[in-house]
């Protein structure tokens, strides 16, 4: 149940032969959220001011953390099949989706298969597809303590990364969140590290689907040359670059990230 | 009782500084120098001849990767060297690192020739890798298990299985399983596994009825690590017994005590066992299990630092680092994790851990402190001569029989049906 002030609920949903826990705020035509390789952070700022014209909906991934592991997904690719069939069941289909590095990969798979499934698509960050030049940053032989300092640009300046993660250590419950998702992003993509050869290949036939990508110019977790590929895979693709930012816009460049997303969806 | 020697050959020319700082895993490369390295690799093949010729019943070797710990990279050359140059050692692997293994089928041929040419000697053995394996060798750590338990069931097949046949398992899939080396000892050798804090290994070294033996833990929760033993063997419908377990203990003795404490210390070169690795390294995500990775949240997030983790000595100055390691010199010894002395003052102390432990097998671990050569050869032979006697003795007395004595497993339950513990935990006080 919902405390009172508080604008999401979690909620257990039997779907797709599972029990997947969603998180679920706000009004309006839904809005889908695939979270990133170290699960959903809370509810941010960007959180409550899209969820005034949409129900936010956040699949919390299976395996990391709250909804159960399902053995049978080993790839990314298994993830997108399985939230496809979540999206069906629930009847959101076409629905707009918004997906954060790790979470922004998923949506281009689940794109390249069946990009009809979508209404508009947000990828911020998205890893998937190899920069050019460089290479993704490692989610597994660093930290995640580490990781995340890394994936802002200025941490001491961007206010909700000091509320989220500001502590001198994380409390053994976040830690042990993070460990769960890593585990779980191990799982589907240890090698090839976070990225799918084919995927540029498979995006060149999507056609239709209004997408925007968002990058940080800082971004050190995805290198913004992967940008540049997304683009030109995805007909019609808009590309939005933030300067003086790295992989968290929607925390770092919080009000421009909420202004180009709402322009883009509403 | 069976008595082996052990050593991890180390590799020493590297600045004690890069080590504190660094930990043991992940110095750069560039401070390995092969023409050292080919000195070293043949001396410690030279000692373990030695330790053969000295009385030792065997000889164990074990693997890591990119460790200044150990050079032994790939684990079968060495054995396969000593099964040719070596007479009557048992040649013992603890072990091969299953989950970092890409072609298991492949390593059942080695170690199927490896046997023959050492004439049945060998004893295999296999572990999940440490947290650096993964890296190292770029295994999934989150599969490890998985990769550990199937790559042991193909091997174990492709033993005893007539081939040809086809092996389409969850992470290997063979069209053709059908190898032409095959070990000479039957049904297949002996296996023994090593381990450290697992539960998890533990119980499934007693549902394979898998002598365990525990690479020198503290000597309270090895206690605790082998009732579960004890207690799953139950379940599988006998009852443990020493021919169950293995003990590996660091002993290093010379002729004086002096000279035993002095080079004794050097074994804590670098940081010692408690400034070994990052903990990122070691802990790479999904090798741990729910349980374990709920204990070292607390761990990590310890406000104090990092729990007792590795931390390079941030903050510390060299000397300070370098007190803080010789410093706990001391209390290993008092906590038995380093015996050191002369041959008669080494003999009371492993009398007491076999007392305790109750092991069939007993691992005496060289002192892998910079010391040389002719120091390590000279502790080989002092043990040969003075300590091994006295020790098969007590282990005689203590009724401590090996797993190639007695088989593992071969023990009845109690007509109550209720387990009896190996170890004598009440002793423990009296250290």
């Amino acid at each position: 149940m919902a405390e009172t002030g508080q604008q999401w609920t979690e909620e257990r949903v039997p779907v797709a032969g599972t029990e997947l826990v969603l998180v679920r705020g706000g009004a309006g035509r839904p809005l889908v959220v695939l979270h990133d390789e170290l699960g959903h952070p809370g509810w941010l700022r960007w959180h409550s001011a899209l969820a005034c014209e949409h129900t936010l909906v956040i699949p919390l991934q299976p395996g990391s953390g709250k909804s159960p592991r399902l053995d049978w997904i080993m790839s990314v690719r298994d993830l997108a099949g399985f939230y496809s069939r979540v999206l069906r069941e629930m009847g959101f289909v076409p629905v707009d989706v918004i997906g954060f590095s790790f979470g922004g990969w998923v949506a281009a798979e689940m794109a390249a298969n069946n990009a009809q499934q979508f209404r508009r698509m947000v990828l911020v960050g998205p890893a998937g597809i190899r920069p050019p030049g460089t290479e993704i940053e490692d989610v597994f032989i660093n930290r995640a303590r580490d990781y995340l300092d890394a994936s802002v640009l200025n941490p001491s300046d961007t206010p909700e990364y000091a509320n989220l993660y500001g502590g001198l250590q994380p409390t053994p419950e976040q830690f042990e969140a993070w460990e769960d998702a890593r585990t779980e992003v191990a799982r589907l993509a240890w090698a090839p590290y976070l990225v799918n050869p084919s995927l540029p290949h498979l995006l060149e036939g999507v056609s239709g689907l209004p997408t925007l990508l968002i990058w940080g110019h800082q971004d050190r977790i995805v290198p913004v040359s992967a940008a540049e590929v997304y683009r030109k895979s995805i007909a019609g693709a808009e590309l939005v670059v933030f300067d003086q930012c790295g992989h968290h816009p929607e925390i770092e460049k919080s009000s421009e990230f909420i202004r180009v997303v709402q322009q883009f969806i509403t | 009782m069976h008595m082996m020697y052990f050593s991890e050959r180390p590799y020493h020319p590297v600045d004690e500084e890069i080590l504190l700082r660094n930990g043991y895993w992940g110095v750069p490369n560039k401070y390995f120098d092969p023409a050292v390295g080919a000195r070293l690799y043949n001396e410690y093949l030279d000692e373990d001849v030695f330790a053969e010729q000295v009385g030792f019943d065997g000889i164990m070797l074990n693997e890591h990767h990119g460790l200044i710990l150990c050079m032994g990279a790939v684990v079968d050359v060495e054995a396969a060297i000593l099964a040719r140059i070596t007479k009557k050692a048992r040649i013992i692997l603890l072990g091969n690192p299953l989950p970092v293994v890409a072609n298991p089928l492949r390593l059942s041929e080695e170690l199927a020739e490896i046997d023959m040419i050492s004439g049945g000697r060998l004893i295999p053995g296999w572990v999940r890798g440490g947290g650096t394996e993964q890296f190292a060798n770029n295994a999934n750590p989150a599969y490890n298990r998985e990769y550990f338990n199937e790559a042991h069931d193909l091997i174990v097949k492709a033993w005893t299985t007539p081939g040809p046949f086809r092996w389409e398992g969850k992470h290997f899939n063979y069209k053709f399983v059908n190898p032409w080396a095959l070990p000479l000892q039957k049904p297949h050798p002996p296996m023994w596994i090593p381990g450290i804090v697992s539960p998890e290994t533990v119980r499934w070294c007693a549902e394979h009825r898998y002598p365990y033996v525990a690479l020198a833990t503290y000597l309270e929760p090895t206690v605790e690590l082998w009732n579960i033993y004890a207690e799953a063997a139950a379940r599988e419908g006998y009852q443990a017994g020493p021919e169950n377990f293995g003990y590996l203990q660091k002993v290093f003795v010379a002729e004086t005590e002096e000279k035993a404490q002095e080079l004794g210390k050097l074994e804590l070169y670098g940081g010692g066992m408690y400034n070994a690795i990052k903990p990122q390294w070691m802990f790479p995500p999904g090798y741990n299990s729910k349980a374990a990775t709920k204990r070292l949240a607390h761990q990590f997030t310890d406000p104090s630092g990092e729990g007792g983790l590795f931390t390079g000595f941030e903050g510390k100055t060299l000397d300070e680092a370098k007190a803080i390691t010789y410093g706990s010199y001391s209390r290993a010894q008092q906590t038995y994790q380093l015996i050191r002395g002369t041959p008669k003052t080494v003999i009371p102390k492993i009398r007491k851990i076999l007392e305790i432990l109750r092991p069939g097998i007993f691992g005496f671990w060289q002192n892998d402190g910079p010391i040389g050569h002719t120091e390590r050869m000279n502790n080989i032979r002092l043990l040969g001569e003075e300590v091994l006697p006295a020790v098969r003795e007590i282990a005689k007395g203590l009724g401590l029989e090996s797993p190639l004595m007695r088989k593992p497993g071969s023990r009845p339950l109690s007509a109550s049906g209720n387990w009896e513990p190996v170890t004598q935990s009440e002793l423990l006080s009296s250290l």
